[in-house]
């Protein structure tokens, strides 16, 4: 195949057990033994130094920091039979809330979050800056995006039974997650500081003081005062590009960490394959991977 | 490293099983903890001081707001003959201070009136923010009523609620008279039978019971006695 010669050796896919020592079909790379009797002329030895040289920059890497083992069991993991587009969701709302960041951070460089100044510094990224209205679109529209893909993934998971064992703590992080997304589209509806976002603001704040007992002081939390004021635009702009992103940033790790880690399931509707020693049919049904959900690396849940 | 570790290790390393071996092992005469732990312990506590060092500091900046009262703050809003039993005259004026527009708020003021049984010679200056969720109420001439255009709540001439999902009457502003003007100051909410609390915020029923699942906040005013 002429695309693998092209992939680094540390990063190609791992040879199938069983299968040969795993080498890659093709033109073998040049050593001693098999170099041919001439000697090649200066300009083919430039030619092969700039062809290696991309593999010897990831070899020097992979050497100091052995990445490679990771990034390849990562890539060439195996997925079970039947994934299919709803496996996308997933990935479609990373995408999403990487380009809400990047966008936000381009934002932030022409945005006041001051309550005097918040309104026009919107009208001046849409009415002056080049491309604004685009980039401050694509944030807008894409929260809104960004929360439907949320809960579609959501509801494949469920409808999958992809929260079960072992993936419990990978439904809970998502969940927090959830409302992490959910606190972003929030705090970020104040920030033009119109009147529909002042209002709103409004409404959502006096929602959460309607909690008993602690409702009340959450609610001067999130102004930073018993009325919405000048602080609390910023405190919204700080929760907004601080600290919500951060801990989303790092739950995504984690996240995306027990998806390699414990595989993707089955979808429900595809039957475990029949394994290859003959048992009665009955056991077969009442087996533990009757559903379906085996993980995809071939290791067993109780690993 | 846990201690039981330790401390076959400390029985391992006495080799001879003749030698006085220390008890518990592990431990050196008279020692009520080793080496490897007492450095453990030292240093997740000092790991734990400084942890706390920098997250306290932070945290009570940010919720260090609850506990703020501003300034008690009143403002003109018209002379004595301005306002008359009958009707409510609207004005506008600044609740929070130095942030423009988005401070101002609106307050319906009238003198008090005989007839619904009020105490003579006061003004009654009724907060146009709905017991609801916060939106801005009107208040509808012909009907005599105070209307919100968010879910509908409705309110009687009192600012009681006479329909949709308010839970309480309207919140009213202090008033008081200087040199021939009415002034507004802090607000303060009311119970549904208008006896004055302190304010709370829209959507938090009043009085009974409701005054301690909705306690009162320390960054608002005390209500007016009487």
């Amino acid at each position: 195949m002429k695309l693998d010669s092209l992939i680094p050796a540390p990063l190609r896919k791992p040879a199938k057990p069983g299968a040969g020592n795993g080498a890659v079909k093709g033109p073998a790379p040049a050593d001693l033994k098999t170099a041919p009797p001439e000697r090649p002329s200066d300009a083919q030895r430039l030619g092969d130094k700039a062809k290696d040289a991309p593999a010897d920059v990831l070899a020097w890497v992979d050497q100091r920091t052995a990445a490679s083992g990771f990034l390849t069991g990562m890539l060439y993991r195996k997925v079970p039979k039947g994934t299919n587009w709803f496996y996308t969701l997933g990935s479609a709302t990373l995408i999403a809330f990487v380009s809400q960041a990047i966008t936000g951070v381009f934002l932030a460089m022409f945005y006041t979050p001051s309550t005097t100044q918040a309104y026009a510094s919107i009208a001046h990224i849409n009415n002056d800056v080049f491309l604004g209205q685009l980039v401050h679109g694509m944030h807008k529209w894409g929260s809104s995006v960004m929360v439907i893909l949320v809960f579609l993934h959501m509801g494949r998971t469920f409808f999958f039974g992809a929260y079960k064992y072992p993936r419990e703590l990978n439904w809970v992080i998502g969940v927090v997650l959830l409302i992490l997304t959910m606190t972003m589209a929030f705090t970020g509806y104040l920030l033009p500081f119109d009147q529909r976002s002042f209002w709103a603001s409004v409404v959502g704040i006096n929602i959460n003081g309607t909690g008993p007992v602690v409702g009340p002081y959450l609610s001067d939390f999130l102004r930073a005062g018993p009325e919405l004021g000048a602080t609390t635009l910023s405190r919204f702009y700080a929760i907004h590009m601080l600290l919500v992103p951060g801990a989303i940033i790092a739950l995504i790790g984690a996240h995306l960490y027990l998806v390699v880690k414990l595989g993707t399931t089955a979808p429900p509707w595809l039957k475990a394959d029949k394994p290859k020693a003959a048992q009665p049919s009955s056991q077969l049904n009442a087996g533990v991977e009757g559903n379906g959900a085996a993980p995809a690396n071939g290791a067993s849940p109780a690993s | 490293m846990s201690d039981e570790t330790d401390k076959q290790n400390g029985a391992e390393a006495t080799g001879r099983p003749e030698r006085l071996k220390p008890n518990p092992p592990g431990y050196f005469e008279g020692e009520s903890m080793t080496r490897r732990r007492a450095f453990t312990v030292a240093v997740q506590g000092l790991g734990g001081i400084a942890g706390a060092a920098i997250v306290l500091p932070a945290v009570g900046f940010a919720v260090a707001p609850i506990f703020h009262r501003g300034k008690e703050r009143w403002e003109a809003v018209g002379p004595v003959s301005d306002f008359v039993e009958d009707t409510y005259r609207q004005v506008v004026f600044t609740e929070t201070e130095s942030i423009g527009d988005a401070g101002k708020t609106t307050a319906y003021i009238r003198r008090s009136s005989k007839q619904l049984g009020e105490e003579p010679g006061k003004y009654v200056a009724v907060s146009n923010r709905c017991a609801h969720l916060g939106c801005p109420v009107r208040f509808v001439e012909a009907a005599g009523n105070f209307i919100c255009p968010c879910h509908g709540g409705v309110y009687d001439f009192q600012g009681k609620r006479i329909g949709g999902p308010p839970v309480r009457p309207l919140d009213q502003f202090q008033t008081r008279v200087r040199d021939g003007q009415v002034e507004v100051g802090p607000r303060f909410s009311v119970t549904s039978q208008l006896e004055p609390v302190r304010a709370r915020d829209p959507g938090e029923f009043t009085g009974g019971v409701w005054e301690y699942l909705y306690p009162p906040r320390p960054s608002t005013f005390p209500p007016p006695s009487g």
